[in-house]
């Protein structure tokens, strides 16, 4: 595997020079590979969204810098709308940025301001909506005409039609009910499988991460204080405890079990994959 | 964004912080009248001195107050030049072709410029050191009279502070739907004025969505919390003069009547 993006040396401070200034982020320092679905968890406020609104340019690090593909984004200002094409960013809420008549349309707005073609615009929108799970009846519907789950479904279909390589979501499941999140973690996980992009999702559920990612980063503080793939992470339950997270209430479990004497595989996180593993010693 | 508005409050624990802010508010618009009544140099320069020294005591960085110039500094330039070339007067400096400059020019232009910044930097000082909150709290107490002539100044007030209160969520709201919609390629600050209009819908209409969905949410908030305007209501932070607003008043009043003295002799 290849770096995709490195961080290096990454601080930023809101309001720099005014007694209002806050330091958001400190010396971070970090490689994201290419093709790896990466999670991104962190107390509130511990500086998950302002790490990754770095990661396509939006906001302008106070000091370091961010390589995409060894380039430095921060070289060439022109650089900067083609990085943005490249590295896709959902916001949190995104169902709060819908703003054309209708869902095709909006879906349509990033496509189209990347003068591509009118048909490969037209198959890039009905690609994305099919990937989130919309169907063909709510193209011309207006974007207030839907649930919440499936305003967030055609919000983060916008994204996708711009076929970014590096797809980032902050919280996309924050707000929905336990269907509608599952529905749309799972479309995630599946998208990945399918199309291969490198992924970034952060999220405060350790769980839903855990499930899908390959390797965990923990923020604390505005520092990055735990990386590595989940069971390591999950390992050092003090360190999380300490920033006030906590591994999956299953992989303790597990700890628990093996504590005990079972013999336990690791990197069991999911109540579905512990029930098989328990089955297999007790069957 | 900066969370910093031109003139907005900047926190500071120092003695003009604490004023009563019906002082305060009395005291800047006192003080823009004397700034007519002064019409000398000599006024204007201890009109100049005191607002130094409240400046100095009120520990606000004085870049701060001077950066609301910057909004002002057309109209600046403009009304001095006016003034400049406008003034007739004894003592030509400069004659050329229709423009004539004279001494008299020269001077009233000064006048009205440093008049001018005075006033900007004198009500600035007023804004950075008060809450929003605050101001209108003493705008209400100060208008209670108009009260018996059945204008409904509470609801007014409310409806200040409501709006006040919401400018920094409204900013951030824009910054955040501006951030979301660059992340899909929108380009607010290139092209034609058509086009950056244009540029503008993505951002407009879910901004006007969410500023009606907060609006309704409080309203619900605050009819779930009986608000009835007016009626009975008692206030959590009563506004009393302490003494150093005594004292604040006080120094007001002197400084008002060398003014006028200066105004005589000059
Ligand atoms: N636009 C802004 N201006 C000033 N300060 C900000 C701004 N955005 C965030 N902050 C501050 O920076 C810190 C980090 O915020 P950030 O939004 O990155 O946290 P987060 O980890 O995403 O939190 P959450 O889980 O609540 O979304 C917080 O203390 C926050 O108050
Ligand atoms: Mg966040």
């Amino acid at each position: 595997m290849t770096a995709k993006i490195e961080i290096e040396n990454l601080s930023h401070i809101y309001d720099e020079k005014t007694p209002f200034a806050r330091v958001a982020l400190d010396d971070i320092n970090f490689s994201i590979q290419t093709g790896e679905f990466l999670g991104v968890i962190g107390h509130t406020g511990s500086g998950k969204s302002t790490f990754i609104q770095h990661l396509n340019g939006l906001l302008k690090p106070t000091s370091g810098r961010i390589l995409l593909d060894g380039h430095d984004i921060h070289s060439d200002k022109s650089l900067l709308k083609s990085v943005r094409q490249r590295i896709g960013l959902v916001f949190q809420y995104p169902e709060h940025q819908l703003f054309e008549s209708t869902i095709y349309g909006d879906v349509a707005f990033g496509p189209t301001n990347m003068d591509l073609s009118a048909d490969e615009v037209d198959a890039r929108v009905k690609d994305a909506l099919q990937l989130v799970g919309l169907s063909e009846d709510v193209y011309e519907k207006s974007p207030f005409e839907l649930s919440g789950g499936q305003k967030r479904r055609a919000a983060i279909a916008g994204v996708l039609a711009m076929k970014p390589e590096v797809l980032i979501l902050d919280e996309p499941t924050a707000g929905l009910d336990p269907v509608g999140k599952d529905a749309i973690l799972n479309q995630i996980a599946e998208m990945h499988k399918v199309v291969g992009n490198t992924i970034i999702l952060v999220s405060h559920n350790m769980e839903d991460v855990s499930r899908l990612a390959d390797r965990i980063v923990v923020m604390a503080k505005s520092k990055i204080i735990l990386s590595g793939i989940p069971t390591e992470v999950f390992s050092q339950p003090e360190r999380l405890t300490a920033v006030g997270l906590a591994a999956p209430p299953i992989a303790t479990l597990m700890d628990l079990l093996r504590k005990k004497g079972l013999n336990l595989p690791s990197g069991i996180f999911t109540i579905e994959t512990a029930a098989d593993a328990l089955e297999g010693i007790i069957g | 964004m900066a969370r910093i508005v031109i003139g907005q409050y900047y926190p500071a624990p120092s003695v003009i912080h604490r004023l009563d802010a019906r002082v305060k508010l009395v005291g800047t618009m006192f003080f823009i009248v004397t700034l007519f009544i002064a019409g000398t140099w000599a006024g204007y320069g201890v009109a100049a001195l005191a607002l130094a020294g409240v400046i100095y005591l009120s520990k606000v960085p004085p870049m701060f107050m001077f950066r609301g110039l910057r909004a002002m500094l057309f109209i600046l330039i403009f009304t001095a030049s006016l003034n400049l070339f406008l003034t007739p007067g004894e003592v030509v400096l400069v004659e050329f072709f229709f423009i004539r400059v004279t001494l008299e020019g020269v001077s009233h232009a000064g006048q009205i410029a440093l008049r001018l910044i005075i006033l900007i930097v004198g009500s600035t000082v007023m804004t950075l050191t008060t809450t929003p909150i605050q101001l209108t709290d003493a705008i209400e107490t100060l208008l209670n009279p108009f009260k018996k002539l059945r204008i409904p100044v509470h609801e007014i007030a409310m409806m200040m502070t409501i709006a006040l209160r919401f400018i920094p969520t409204l900013m951030e709201e824009v910054d955040k739907i501006m951030k979301a919609q660059m992340a899909r390629g929108a380009d607010f600050d290139t092209g034609g004025l058509i086009k950056r209009a244009k540029s503008l819908i993505p951002l407009l209409i879910p901004l006007f969505v969410s500023a009606f969905r907060r609006a309704d949410e409080l309203a619900q908030a605050m009819d779930a919390r009986c608000y009835r305007g007016d009626v009975n209501r008692t206030k959590m932070k009563i506004m009393r003069f302490a003494p150093r607003d005594f004292l604040a008043s006080g120094i007001l009043i002197i400084y008002g009547a060398i003014l006028i003295f200066i105004g005589r002799m000059g």
